[in-house]
């Protein structure tokens, strides 16, 4: 594998399409867990799993996008 | 205006400029200009918005009490936010917050949905009727929240006298009833806020371009085909959009609920911004209610953020 090989295959490791989603469901999930009534543990790791899939959202929000957009 | 008004205001304005001042601008580049014309509203964004954001993190790891200025504040690590994320009462605060943005969501959808497919059947009067449905949003939800208080009295109110219209219940006491206060509070957000649900769904609907239903038209579709096919999934992304935005404001929703219930009878409608006042304002725990902030905050940013790109997705 050429360098450019390398450089081009990790650029597409680091689209911005699926990591978005990935960081979307982490949140909706976090939120999930916050405010559900079945589960003290869960509430007690939902801010965690907010803030890590939050900050996780700004920082793949830079990455670039795809072809396709 | 013409051009040449134009040019001689442009030239009036810089005969009024001082010397020195233009003296000073014209040795500027572009870039030097563009900041100095964005500087004061960068210093005025950090001055009330950045700074308290980051004095607010600060204050949540620290034991202050906002009421005790002399006190000795102390570094306590994350102890208000185990508190926090180790209460049932807070837990259930968020469930009650949970109950009421759900429900509020799912009728206003509903409803906002179903009286967008009338009103853009154009009958005779659609406007008018538009525009009186519009009316419950363009009020003051205090306003909203201390009329509804009128509305609801078991013995004097009109709505327990039109529910006893269809059914015989007896004076119903929507606000100090622990069963009947959480749905109390979801009624009045309903029939404020059910017109913002139409006003987006409206707007997906007018979207539609006319030779989808033609075509479907062509191809023998019934009436049900022609929804679920065209209209729904064209409507789709607006109603994400409307519910998404509904959804954060209801999380924060505090105005109309304070002078609706103050969160009462006990705590059965007492949403978590209520919670944060009355631990903020009332017991004075700053430290701790700044925590909590923060944990607040975090949630209707990530959802700010999924709003954001629910939005560009609508723009698309």
């Amino acid at each position: 594998m050429t360098g450019q090989d390398k450089k081009g295959s990790i650029r597409r490791f680091f689209l911005r399409g699926p990591w978005e989603n990935a960081a979307t469901a982490g949140i909706a999930l976090g939120v999930f867990m916050l405010m559900q009534p079945f589960s003290m543990t869960l509430y007690s790791y939902s801010f965690i799993v907010i803030l890590a899939a939050t900050l996780g959202f700004v920082i793949v929000s830079h990455f670039p996008e795809g072809e396709d957009g | 205006m013409t051009a040449r008004d134009r040019t001689s205001l442009a030239q009036k304005a810089a005969r009024a400029t001082p010397e020195p001042v233009a003296r000073r601008i014209r040795g500027l580049s572009d870039r030097a200009l563009a900041w100095l014309f964005i500087s004061p509203t960068i210093i005025l964004l950090l001055a009330i918005n950045i700074f308290p954001l980051i004095w607010t993190i600060y204050l949540s790891f620290t034991n202050y009490h906002a009421n005790r200025p002399n006190m000795n504040v102390r570094w306590i690590g994350l102890r208000n936010y185990q508190r926090i994320l180790g209460s049932e009462d807070i837990w259930g605060y968020l469930q009650v917050t949970a109950h009421f943005v759900f429900w509020t969501m799912v009728l206003q959808l509903l409803l906002g949905f179903g009286l967008a497919l009338l009103i853009n059947r154009n009958f005779r009067g659609s406007s008018f009727w538009t525009t009186v449905i519009l009316i419950p949003m363009m009020l003051s939800p205090a306003v909203v929240g201390t009329f509804w208080t009128y509305l609801y009295q078991p013995q004097t109110g009109i709505f327990s006298y039109i529910v006893n219209a269809f059914y015989d219940f007896g004076p119903l006491d929507m606000i100090g009833s622990v069963k009947l206060a959480p749905w109390a509070i979801v009624i009045v957000d309903t029939w404020m806020w059910t017109p913002y649900i139409l006003l987006l769904s409206l707007a997906g609907l007018r979207s539609i371009p006319d030779y989808l239903y033609e075509a479907a038209e062509i191809d023998r579709a019934n009436a049900w085909q022609k929804f679920w096919h065209i209209t729904f999934p064209r409507v789709l992304p607006f109603l994400m959009l409307a519910v998404l935005f509904r959804g954060i404001e209801n999380f924060k929703m505090f105005d109309m609920v304070a002078e609706l219930t103050s969160g009462g009878p006990g705590s059965t409608t007492e949403l978590v911004s209520i919670t944060l006042k009355r631990a903020a304002f009332e017991s004075w725990k700053t430290g701790y209610a700044s925590a909590f902030a923060v944990i607040l905050f975090v949630t209707v940013f990530g959802l700010g953020n999924i709003y954001v790109k629910a939005l560009n997705r609508v723009k698309r």
